[in-house]
C-alpha cells in the first residue's frame, strides 16, 4: 500500500460551498472528483495537498448530458461510463463513444469524470482531445459568477488550466451543427494505457463538400492540440484520400512530439499523420451516412 | 498416437498414450474456495497485538557517497518508536548480509548507495502512515558519484568502481563463466557453409507479482524465539540463512510463508526489508510488519534477464545445424543477488544448445556490476533457461531466414531423435527423455500450419502483415542432484512426511511452498494415486518451518520433480508398511497380497481385502501387529533427484501487424507441452496459460528501463506494463506425454515452460511478419514504436 502525506478532507454539497472553501484555502487545496489521477499522484507523493475537497456529492447537480437545439451541455461531474453509455451523445458525437471505449478500464470509467479529465490537463488525455476536436467551451464558476473559456485557452501547459484557485469547472458545452460527424482513434501499448498518440476528427459536409473540419491530437505536445490549418485546406473541397493525406501531413508538421518510453518522436509524428487520415476517413463516412 | 480435438470449442488435443489419470486427474483445486471468496490469508492480513509498522528510506540516487544521515526529527515524531541507520546496524555486525550467490549486499547503506531505491534507513512506528511520514523527516546528505548504467561500458578501465566495499576491487567485473569447447566449436564454424550472427538482447524485466514482498517479525523475548511470517518461496532456506546472518540459533527461528500472491522468483531472495523487520522486532520487543509498496517492489526487488547475447550459428547449406557459439554480457546490478546453484553462476544457461543434435557449442559469459537494483535470476526463468531458449530459438530463425527455409522444417531436421535419449549435450547436460518430433507435428497440426502459410502468402500479396512464429524448447527443471547442486552449501534435496490418521485421513508435509501453483491439490493427488485415499481426505501442510521437513523451496519448476517425487515415495513407504499390517489382518503372507488402489487383496480372492482405512485403524488400534512392526502409519523421506527432468514443447504463434500503426495483435497461440506424466491437467493448463500471458508481456511491452542517471523509469504499473486479457488470444493447448524415466511417477514439472517457450515464438512471429521489410531480428519489447522503427529499417536494441 502506498500512503499519501497527511491531508484534511471535506465533502461538499454545493458548488458554492466548494468555491468558498477553495477561496479560503487557496492553492493548498484541491478538488477531488473521480480521483484516478490525483490519488495515485498523492500516493506517490508527487502531489501533496493539505486539503482535499470531495465534490462527488455534486454528481446529482453536475452529472448530466443535456441536448438542446444547437448545443449539448455536459456537467463536469458526468462520469466516463455515462458518456460511454449515452446514445444521445453518441448520435450527435460518435467521437465520445470511440474515445470512451479506449479510456482506461471499467473501474476507472465508473468513477472518472469529464471535468476531472479536463482539469488534470494531461497532454495524453483522451477527453481533452475530444473536447479540442469538438471546439468545446468550458464553464468556470468562481465567487463572482461564471465565465466561459474556449478549449483553446483552457489548457495552458501540461497539468495547467485556466481555472483559478477559487474556481471550478462546472460544465462543458459543445456546439452542434448539422451535417457533421466525428471519430476518434488511439494507439496504445496496452489496453488502458495512456495514448502513444491519439487523434479525433469532426467534419461537416454539405452537398458533397466539406464545410468544416477539426482535428485534435493527444500526446504530441504540451497540451492536446487542435490544428486550424486542416480546416483551411479541407473547407469547400470534396472529401477523399488525397485530402486526408494532406491533412495528415499538416497534422504531422504541426505537432511537437517528444521521445519517451511510449515511443520515438518520429513514430509519434508518423502516427499523427496516420491517425489523422483514419479519423477523417471514418468521420466523413459517418457524416455521409447521415446525409444519405 | 491418436489426436482428438473436442467439438466444444476448446482446442485441446488429447493424445492417447495409455496413460491413466493420476490421482483423480482433472479435479477442482482444493484451495480455490478460499481464494475465489477473497478469504486467502496473506502476510499483510496478519494483525498481531501491539504490532508496529516499518517503512524504509531509500536512496533517490543511483550512485552516491553517504555523507551523513540525521534521524533526529524522525525520532521526535510522536508515533515513531525506532529509527535505524546503516551505521547502527554496522555496530551490531548486521549492515551487510550474504546474497544467495555468495556476494554480500547492504541491508542498510553504510558507505555508499549503489542503486536507486537502495535501503538507507528504516523507521518503526505505531502505524503505517506515521512510519511513511517519518521517512520525510530523515535528512540524508549524499555526495553524488558518476553512475554506471550501461553494462557495455561498465568494464571500461575508467568506469567508476561500484563495489569498493570489496577488498581490492578495482573494476566492475562480477564473474566470468564459460561452457562447452571453444577450440572444437571454432573448428566447426571454420568449415561450415553458413554462419549467421545476431546480437540479441533480453531486456531486464520484473516478475511483478500481485502481492508485493513483506514480512511480520515477532521476537518473543521470553522463549527467545523469532517467528517470521514472510513472502518467501523458500522458507527453510531462508531460516537457515537468518540463522547464519543474525546469529540466532536455527531451532529458535520459525519462518512461516502463508498464502502467497504470486512469486515467479521474486520471492526467492532474502531482501533487506525482511532483515530490517527482524531487527525492528528484536529492538522494540514488538511484532513489526513491513510490506513494501508497489513502487518499491518494481524498483528494488529481484529483476530477471538483462542479458546482451551475441549468438552465432553454423550450418550446412542444406540446413544441418553444426554448432552454436555465444558471448553473453550479463548485467547483475549493484550486488550479485542471483539465486542459482553455486556451481552455476549463469544458472542453467548452458542448455543454450536447445533441442538440437549438434556437433559443438561454446559460451563465454562476462558478468558486470552496474548501479541498478540487484538480482539476476527471478521470474519464471528456470535458472536462465528463458534466456538460453530465446537465444537458440531466435538464432535458429535467423538461420532459416538466411537459408530461405521454413522454420518448422529446419527445426524438424535438427531435433534430437528419440533413440538418442538420454542425450548428452555438447555442454554436458544429460536430457533424461524426450520425443520431440511428435510434439512439433501436433503443434503444426493444431495450428493448421500449411493453411496459415497459404493465408500469409495471400495477405502479403495484398500488403497485409501477418506473421507465424515457431519455437521449440527443452526445459531443465527440478534442481537438483545434491552432488551438483546446492545454494550456499544447502543441498537441493527435499524432505516429505506423511502421516495416516487412525480414521484413514492423512496429512502430508512438504518443504516446498505454493505461490498459486495449486500444491494443496496436486500433492494430495500424488498421495491419493499411491495410497488410494481420496484427495479430499489428504491435508497438505506447507510453508511453515516448524511443521514441515527441510527442503529448498519452490522455484525453477522444482516442486513436482523434487517434492512431487518425495511425496510419491513417502506414500510408497507407507504403503509398504500397510502391506505388512494387511498381511497380518488377512492372515496371509505378504507375497499373497495384491494392491488395488486403496486396498490390499488376497491374490485370487478379491473379497478378502482390507482398505487402507482399515489398515490405518489397525495400525493405531489395540490389536496385534506383525512382529517388528511399530504402531502408527507414517513415514518420512528426503528425496535426492538423480537428474533434472527435461520437459519440452512446441509453440506456434500467429500475429497480425497493423501496417499503419505497427501495432502487433497476437491472433492465435498454439502451445503443445510435454511435461511427462500429467497429474492435474486443469492445473497444468492454468500454468501454461499464465506463462503464455507472461510471454506476451515480455515480448510486446515489459521492460525495466533506466535513464542515464540510473533513475528507474518503470516504478509503477502505469510505467511497467503487464498484459491484460485484451492482449492475449484464446490459448490453444495440446500435449504429448514422455514420462521422465527417473521420476517415480514420470512427472517433469511445467510451471515455467510457457514463460520459457513463448517469447521466442511471439518475437519470431513478429519478425516473420516484417519479412517484407527485410527484418531478420528485432529486440523485445516489440512495442508499436519499436516495430515501426524496424519497419523503417532501423531496429534498435532496447538498451
Amino acid at each position: 500500500m502506498q500512503v499519501p502525506a497527511p491531508f484534511e478532507y471535506q465533502r461538499v454539497h454545493s458548488v458554492d460551498e466548494a468555491i468558498a472553501l477553495l477561496d479560503r484555502l487557496g492553492d493548498t487545496a484541491r478538488l477531488v472528483a473521480g480521483g484516478h489521477s490525483l490519488i495515485p499522484m498523492m500516493k506517490l507523493r508527487l502531489a501533496n495537498f493539505e486539503y482535499l475537497i470531495d465534490i462527488n456529492e455534486l454528481h446529482d447537480q453536475l452529472g448530466y448530458i443535456r441536448v438542446e437545439p444547437g448545443l449539448i451541455r455536459i456537467g463536469a461531474m458526468t462520469r466516463h461510463r455515462e458518456l460511454l453509455e449515452s446514445d444521445e451523445l453518441a448520435a450527435a458525437f460518435p467521437i465520445f463513444r470511440d474515445a470512451e471505449r479506449v479510456i482506461a478500464d471499467p473501474v476507472v470509467r465508473n468513477r472518472g469524470t469529464l471535468g476531472g479529465s479536463l482539469c488534470q490537463a494531461d497532454p495524453s488525455e483522451d477527453l481533452s482531445a475530444v473536447c479540442t476536436t469538438l471546439g468545446a467551451s468550458c464553464v468556470v464558476q468562481g465567487l463572482d459568477g461564471e465565465r466561459v473559456v474556449p478549449m483553446e485557452d483552457f489548457h495552458q501547459g501540461p497539468y495547467e488550466t485556466a481555472v483559478g484557485d477559487a474556481e471550478m469547472l462546472t460544465e462543458v458545452r459543445f456546439p452542434v451543427r448539422p451535417g457533421g460527424s466525428s471519430a476518434y482513434e488511439k494507439v496504445e501499448r496496452r489496453a488502458g494505457d495512456w495514448a502513444v498518440v491519439s487523434a479525433g476528427a469532426a467534419v461537416w459536409l454539405d452537398g458533397g463538400s466539406i464545410t468544416d473540419a477539426r482535428v485534435g491530437l493527444a500526446a504530441v505536445g504540451p497540451n492536446t492540440a487542435g490544428i486550424p490549418g486542416i480546416a483551411d485546406v479541407m473547407r469547400g473541397r470534396p472529401p477523399g484520400e488525397e485530402l486526408y493525406a494532406r491533412a495528415g501531413d499538416i497534422a504531422a508538421e504541426a505537432c511537437s512530439p517528444a521521445t519517451d518510453r511510449r515511443g520515438s518522436a518520429e513514430y509519434k509524428r508518423h502516427l499523427a499523420r496516420e491517425l489523422t487520415v483514419r479519423v477523417l476517413r471514418r468521420a466523413v463516412a459517418r457524416a455521409g451516412r447521415q446525409e444519405a | 498416437m491418436t489426436t482428438t480435438v473436442p467439438a466444444d470449442g476448446h482446442r485441446t488435443a488429447f493424445v492417447d498414450n495409455d496413460q491413466k489419470p493420476c490421482g483423480h486427474g482433472r479435479m477442482l483445486r482444493k484451495e480455490d474456495p478460499r481464494f475465489v471468496r477473497g478469504r486467502g490469508r496473506y502476510v499483510d492480513d496478519l494483525q498481531l497485538p501491539g504490532m508496529l509498522h516499518l517503512a524504509i528510506l531509500r536512496s533517490p540516487l543511483a550512485h552516491a557517497r553517504l555523507v551523513s544521515v540525521d534521524t533526529s526529527l524522525a525520532e521526535a515524531h510522536p508515533k515513531v518508536r525506532l529509527v535505524v541507520t546503516g551505521a547502527m546496524l554496522a555496530e551490531k555486525g548486521l549492515a551487510w548480509m550474504p546474497t544467495l550467490s555468495g556476494d554480500v549486499q547492504a541491508v542498510l547503506a553504510t558507505d555508499k548507495v549503489r542503486f536507486q531505491g537502495q535501503e538507507v534507513a528504516f523507521v518503526v512506528a505505531e502505524d503505517r502512515y506515521a512510519a511513511r511520514d517519518a521517512l520525510e523527516l530523515i535528512d540524508v546528505e549524499y555526495e553524488p558519484l558518476d553512475p554506471v548504467i550501461d553494462v557495455r561500458t561498465a568494464l571500461a578501465p575508467d568506469a567508476p568502481v561500484i563495489r569498493d566495499d570489496l577488498e581490492g576491487k578495482r573494476d566492475n567485473h562480477c564473474f566470468d563463466w564459460e561452457t562447452g569447447d571453444a577450440v572444437e566449436t571454432d573448428a566447426v564454424f571454420a568449415r561450415a557453409d553458413v554462419v549467421v550472427k545476431e546480437d540479441i538482447v533480453y531486456p531486464r524485466v520484473h516478475p511483478a507479482p500481485m502481492e508485493t514482498c513483506g514480512a511480520v517479525a515477532d521476537y518473543d523475548a521470553v522463549d527467545g524465539k523469532l517467528t517470521l511470517w514472510s513472502t518467501t518461496q523458500a522458507p527453510h532456506a531462508h531460516r537457515t540463512l537468518y540463522a547464519i546472518v543474525a546469529g540466532l540459533p536455527e531451532h529458535k527461528i520459525r519462518v512461516v510463508s502463508p498464502d502467497i500472491g504470486g512469486g515467479f522468483g521474486n520471492k526467492v531472495p532474502i531482501y533487506p526489508g525482511y532483515v530490517c523487520a527482524i531487527v525492528g522486532s528484536l529492538l522494540t520487543g514488538k511484532p513489526v510488519k513491513w510490506m513494501e509498496d508497489r513502487s518499491e517492489n518494481l524498483i528494488t526487488t529481484g529483476f530477471a534477464r538483462d542479458y546482451i547475447m551475441r549468438g552465432e550459428i553454423a550450418a550446412t547449406r542444406e540446413g544441418k545445424i553444426l554448432a552454436v557459439r555465444t558471448h553473453v554480457l550479463a548485467d547483475h546490478g549493484a550486488f550479485n543477488g542471483t539465486a542459482a546453484p553455486v556451481k552455476y553462476p549463469a544458472g542453467f544457461f548452458g542448455v543454450f544448445t536447445g533441442s538440437y543434435d549438434i556437433e559443438a557449442a561454446y559460451c563465454r559469459m562476462t558478468a558486470a556490476y552496474t548501479n541498478k537494483a540487484p538480482g539476476g535470476v527471478a521470474y519464471a526463468c528456470s535458472f536462465r533457461i528463458t534466456e538460453a531458449v530465446y537465444l537458440i530459438e531466435r538464432i535458429v530463425d535467423c538461420l532459416a531466414y538466411e537459408l530461405g527455409m521454413d522454420p518448422v522444417e529446419l527445426r524438424m531436421q535438427n531435433l534430437i531423435r528419440p533413440e538418442q535419449f538420454p542425450y548428452r549435450t555438447k555442454t554436458g547436460w544429460v536430457y533424461d527423455s524426450g520425443n520431440y518430433a511428435p510434439t512439433m507435428e501436433l503443434a503444426t497440426q493444431l495450428a493448421g500450419y500449411a493453411e496459415l502459410r497459404a493465408e500469409q502468402a495471400e495477405k502479403r500479396a495484398r500488403g497485409e502483415l501477418m506473421g507465424i512464429g515457431v519455437s521449440f524448447f527443452t526445459e531443465a527443471v527440478g534442481a537438483g542432484p545434491r552432488k551438483d547442486m546446492d545454494i550456499l552449501g544447502l543441498g537441493m534435496a527435499d524432505g516429505c512426511e506423511l502421516r495416516v490418521h487412525p480414521t484413514g485421513k492423512a496429512v502430508v508435509r512438504l518443504s516446498v511452498q505454493s505461490q498459486g501453483q495449486g500444491h494443496e491439490t496436486t500433492f494430495a493427488q500424488i498421495v491419493a494415486e499411491e495410497l488410494g485415499i481420496p484427495p479430499q481426505d489428504i491435508e497438505v501442510v506447507h510453508g511453515d518451518t516448524d511443521q514441515t521437513p527441510f527442503g529448498l523451496g519452490t522455484y525453477g519448476s522444482r516442486s513436482t520433480p523434487v517434492s512431487g517425487a518425495a511425496a510419491a515415495l513417502v506414500a510408497r513407504k507407507v504403503r509398504d508398511k500397510a502391506r505388512l499390517i494387511a498381511s497380518s489382518m488377512l492372515e496371509v503372507s505378504v507375497a499373497d497380497l495384491e494392491w488395488e488402489k486403496g486396498s490390499f487383496q488376497v491374490a485370487g480372492d478379491p473379497k478378502a481385502s482390507v482398505t487402507i482405512q482399515d489398515i490405518a485403524m489397525r495400525a493405531h488400534g489395540a490389536g496385534d501387529l506383525p512382529d517388528g512392526v511399530e504402531g502408527g502409519l507414517e513415514a518420512q523421506i528426503c528425496y535426492n533427484p538423480e537428474n533434472l527432468t527435461y520437459p519440452h514443447g512446441a509453440y506456434i504463434c500467429v500475429v497480425d501487424i497493423d501496417p499503419g500503426t505497427a501495432k502487433v495483435t497476437v491472433r492465435r497461440f498454439v502451445a503443445v507441452d510435454d511435461c511427462g506424466t500429467r497429474i492435474n491437467p486443469m492445473i497444468i493448463e492454468g500454468q501454461v496459460h499464465g506463462g503464455l500471458t507472461d510471454g506476451v508481456g515480455m515480448a510486446l511491452m515489459e521492460m525495466i528501463a533506466f535513464d542515464e542517471d540510473g533513475n528507474c523509469l518503470s516504478g509503477s504499473l502505469m510505467d511497467y506494463l503487464i498484459p491484460t486479457s485484451l492482449e492475449v488470444p484464446d490459448w490453444e493447448t495440446g500435449f504429448t506425454v514422455t514420462p521422465s524415466p527417473h521420476h517415480p511417477i514420470g512427472a517433469k514439472g511445467v510451471g515455467e515452460s510457457a514463460t520459457v517457450g513463448s517469447p521466442p515464438a511471439i518475437v519470431n512471429a513478429v519478425v516473420d511478419a516484417l519479412k517484407p521489410f527485410g527484418v531478420r531480428h528485432a529486440d523485445m519489447p516489440l512495442t508499436p514504436s519499436r516495430v515501426w522503427e524496424a519497419m523503417q529499417g532501423r531496429p534498435t536494441p532496447p538498451i
